[in-house]
């Protein structure tokens, strides 16, 4: 079997047991990474001597004893929104290009004292606002499934790098559905646990009441073990819980029975794919063969998410990007003339269409005179969402549904209306708004050839829920991993 | 002609004396080198995040309490959004919507000598800025972050005030709450306390506000009264012309003794506030405001009334003693070391107030030790130096704080109490002064005091001038 098959959990019991070495595994990597890049794009930032001088390091941990984890001499790939220290981290924006941060994110230090060696850095849409990984400054990341199509996003370079072999696992970030959408896009796992489990300190902050750091990754058990190592309470994020029940591997029990799942008639709706429905539902048969009791219900409010979600993370998003200003760090615009001129000229030139379009929507929202009747009402849906959930969660252990309405559109196809793009949040969305944890997981392909993927909701900090059903349905399902053409 | 009244409300701010910044680990430290307490919290890198210290809500809570406040059971913090170079994230954490105290009041003294209640709107906690520094010789400017996130809180007043001399009374009184509580040193000089003016008039009799200006920059106590005085001809001025008063934020230049607009209401920034995401809300139990309460201090009016009762000193001395928390300090501290509380009191009223006006300080910058300041007394008590020498020794224990007692040893001042020695002394004082002497004998009492004086000075100022009057009168007959 080649190295480049294993999962994270395989690869580094391969590596305890001296099979293989950290070294040779990022070597492996590399090389997978100059055959694959010049057509993906999952890259933005990649630096092979440090890389190797991490596994060294690594190395001498684990053969002292001193890193014994299930992670262990893993390579890992961050998305560009993460900060790593001494390593550049740009939200793939112009506007931070060239921007190293002077610390790391809390999830990253936490995945290094497991023994992760960082790859790289991975491409996303800019400031992750997007859900297709064009809207990057370095350009579009392409499917590995098919290249004329997107990874979805905004984590899509984590995504289609874990899909294409090109590092084991890796985070990403997720405020509406982007590390859901993605994986299920590129066929791998990917999971935003409960708000407050994961520190937010080091993450580059879009919708700071929906952001969350989670793990896209092969498989079910590699998803609760990088859960399990990056669940740590942060006294450095205010809103971040101490939890005692982060023990998520306990969760991986191939055993439904008796489970209560429900199946919301509302994430089947008019946009969605037909071939998506059928994928779906059949998994959430397979569920039920194993014991599982699976009904459908009425979710409700379903259609007031995209719009409640669309205003509380501009709103958030326009002054979270005020920092972006010229004068500390970052881009600014080569001539100018006093101060506002500075700010304006640099703020125009450095960020994107969709950014520049997000902050203008948020500073309207939150404007006086507007912000009662768009910011606050908004509030007022994500608390009734919230409670909607509250009440299937009286009724089921686990809400079943797609990840998304379709899967991967073209390149280049969703840009040109963004309403339409908005709307393929569907799915997802409500989750972030309600601060649910939500995996995603391969249930089948399209006539096409691209994956389809599967959403488990669980109740707060209920995620062993979501783990325990993912893992049982991923037994039934068998291995999912693209063979190279 | 009509007659104004003026009508004043007032933004004070007060920066805390937490050791550390309001959201991150930082001193709070003057003075250092330019961004030298500074962290990625406190300059905005990306993915830093605050987190709020306890302390500032204690100090806030216990000035809202010691200012009859309601305390706010569950608060937030909001984001004030707007784009300056000192404001690294380019948006002020600030409280908006549910500030930590509202309702309040504190009572100051009316020209008539009547107890007045100056309502409190509310009080805020927030984050200072940062300072610009401009090179004006290079035409450019520095950004220096200590300064940023140094807590503040915002304490609104109702306009409740209608002459300078309230203002005045206003926040002197909350200086010396905030003072005692040990919450901030509230120096305007140095900008640890800054008001800004609310200020409209309007004909005596009626009950609708005039047109407000909001006046700024205003340093000191002076530089208020002048400043309200000024503002108040310049709108009575306007409204006699048959010219409106434009609602503006006005700077006040105390040097040309003239406010100049800075922005009027039309261009006043939309904040866009919003509640602050990364911080979660603050609950404020029964319990921990009962903590707050035991431990709040006694405030200057008690202490004044305990001082008269206890200590049997007068009024007008408990008055002024009490007047700064460190006066009142070094009384309580000399006193219990056993020093006579009207000697304390004498000396603090008579010998240091003339010293901190000769020596143009504040009573806070007092550093002598109560400990010298009572061996001194005590040395006084003792009989072993005399007045004149106790006024020398004095001025060196507020200079230089030292050891009155090892002082007066090494120096020989001890009075001489020796009525033999001091016997052949007087003789030849008076063998020398025959016209005195006359004097004395003729019934000039005055005299004596002269032959007191040459007894000094042949002693070099040792003696005890009761033992040498004793037997002068006695060697006279």
């Amino acid at each position: 079997m080649d190295i480049l098959d294993y999962t994270a959990v395989e690869l580094s019991d391969k590596i305890k047991k001296k099979e293989v070495s950290v070294k040779e595994t990022v070597m492996a990597v590399f090389d997978r990474i100059d055959k694959m890049e010049s057509e993906l794009n999952c890259y933005v930032e990649l630096d092979r001597c440090r890389a190797l001088e991490s596994a060294q390091k690594v190395q001498e941990k684990i053969d002292n004893g001193e890193i014994t984890g299930e992670l262990a001499g893993v390579p890992v790939a961050i998305k560009d929104n993460i900060c790593t220290k001494g390593i550049p981290t740009t939200c793939s924006s112009k506007i931070l290009k060239n921007f190293v941060p002077t610390f790391s994110a809390q999830a990253v230090i936490n995945l290094e004292n497991a023994g992760a060696v960082i790859i790289g850095k991975t491409n996303m849409d800019e400031f992750a606002m997007g859900s297709t990984t064009e809207t990057s400054c370095y350009g579009a990341t392409k499917n590995p499934w098919n290249t004329e199509h997107v990874p979805g996003g905004s984590s899509g370079g984590s995504a289609a790098a874990v899909a294409a072999k090109e590092c084991y696992y890796a985070l990403g970030s997720d405020t509406g559905g982007s590390i859901r959408q993605p994986a299920g896009y590129c066929g791998v796992v990917g999971m935003k646990p409960t708000y407050s489990t994961v520190s937010r300190y080091g993450l580059i902050a879009y919708g700071s009441s929906l952001d969350q750091i989670g793990p896209l990754c092969k498989d079910v058990t590699d998803c609760a073990t990088i859960l399990e190592v990056i669940s740590t309470h942060d006294p450095k994020d205010s809103t971040s819980v101490k939890r005692e029940d982060t023990d998520f591997t306990s969760a991986l029990i191939d055993d439904v029975k008796g489970m209560k799942i429900g199946i919301p008639k509302d994430y089947f709706g008019e946009g969605t794919d037909k071939e998506v429905k059928e994928a779906v539902l059949r998994a959430a048969e397979v569920l039920k063969e194993k014991g599982a009791v699976v009904e459908e219900f009425d979710l409700s409010l379903v259609e007031y998410a995209i719009p409640a979600y669309y205003t509380i993370a501009a709103a958030e998003a326009s002054s979270n990007l005020e920092r972006f200003d010229g004068i500390k760090y970052g881009y600014r615009t080569e001539e100018y003339e006093g101060l506002h001129n500075m700010y304006k000229k640099t703020r125009s030139e450095g960020f994107g269409a969709e950014v520049k379009r997000r902050i203008m929507l948020g500073s309207f929202v939150l404007s006086s005179g507007y912000y009662d009747a768009y910011y606050l009402k908004a509030l007022k849906v994500k608390a009734l969402i919230k409670k909607a959930f509250d009440d299937a969660f009286s009724k089921y252990d686990v809400i079943l549904g797609p990840v998304a309405p379709t899967p991967a559109p073209k390149l280049g196809e969703s840009l040109v209306d963004p309403i339409k793009m908005y709307q393929g949040d569907i799915d997802t969305i409500s989750v972030n708004l309600a601060g649910l944890p939500g995996i995603s997981l391969p249930c089948g392909f399209s006539s096409n050839g691209l994956p389809i993927g599967l959403q488990l909701i669980g109740d707060c900090f209920k995620e062993k829920n979501i783990i325990r059903a993912a893992y049982a349905y991923e037994q039934a399902r068998g291995k999912f991993v693209k063979e190279d053409r | 002609m009509t007659s104004y009244e003026t009508v004043i409300g007032l933004e004070v701010h007060v920066e805390l004396a937490t050791k550390t910044k309001i959201f991150c680990g930082c001193s709070t430290a003057f003075g250092a080198e330019p961004n030298a307490h500074t962290c990625p919290v406190c300059t905005g890198m990306p993915g830093s995040l605050p987190v709020l210290n306890k302390q500032v809500v204690e100090y806030a809570m216990a000035v809202g309490l010691a200012t009859n406040c309601d305390i706010t059971r569950y608060s937030k913090f909001d984001r004030k959004n707007y784009f300056y170079p000192d404001n690294p994230q380019n948006y002020q954490i600030s409280q908006l919507y549910l500030p930590i105290c509202r309702n309040g009041y504190v009572e100051i003294e009316d020209k008539d000598g009547n107890l007045k209640k100056i309502r409190i709107h509310e009080i805020h906690m927030e984050e200072d800025a940062g300072k610009l520094i401009h090179d004006e010789w290079d035409d450019c400017s520095y950004v220096d972050y200590n300064r940023s996130g140094v807590p503040l809180i915002e304490i609104v007043s109702e306009p409740d005030m209608r002459s300078a001399e309230e203002v005045i009374s206003y926040l002197e009184k909350l200086r010396l709450i905030i003072q005692y509580l040990g919450a901030s040193d509230c120096k305007l000089n140095e900008g640890s306390m800054r008001a800004d003016v609310n200020l409209s008039v309007r004909k005596a009799g009626t009950d609708k506000f005039g047109t407000r200006t909001e006046m700024k920059n205003l340093n000191s106590f002076k530089a208020i009264a002048r400043a309200i005085e000024n503002e108040r001809e310049r709108q009575i001025e306007l409204i006699e012309d048959g010219k409106q008063v434009v609602q503006e934020t006005r700077r006040w230049d105390d040097n040309k003794e003239y406010s100049y607009p800075m922005r009027s209401k039309e261009d006043a920034m939309d904040y866009r506030y919003f509640p602050e995401p990364d911080l979660v809300p603050i609950v404020i139990s029964d319990e921990w405001i009962e903590k707050i309460k035991k431990n709040q201090p006694e405030f200057r009016d008690e202490k004044k009334k305990r001082y008269i009762s206890e200590f049997e000193i007068p009024e007008y001395d408990a008055g002024i003693i009490t007047q700064t928390k460190h006066l009142a300090d070094i009384f309580e501290e000399t006193v219990s070391i056993g020093a006579n509380p009207k000697k304390v009191s004498n000396y603090l009223m008579g010998e240091t107030m003339r010293l901190l006006k000769s020596k143009e300080m504040e009573p806070e910058e007092i550093k002598f030790s109560p400990e010298n300041l009572a061996k001194l007394i005590k040395l006084t008590d003792d009989n072993l130096i005399n007045s004149s020498v106790a006024k020398e020794v004095f001025e060196k224990v507020f200079t230089d704080d030292i050891d009155p007692v090892e002082y007066v040893e090494k120096n020989g001042l001890k009075q001489d109490n020796d009525e033999g020695g001091l016997t052949e002394i007087i003789k030849e004082v008076i063998e020398n002064n025959p016209q005195s002497v006359n004097d004395y004998k003729n019934g000039k009492d005055k005299a004596i005091g002269f032959l007191v004086g040459q007894t000094m000075k042949a002693t070099k100022g040792k003696a005890n001038p009761g033992i040498i009057n004793k037997i002068l009168k006695e060697l006279l007959g």
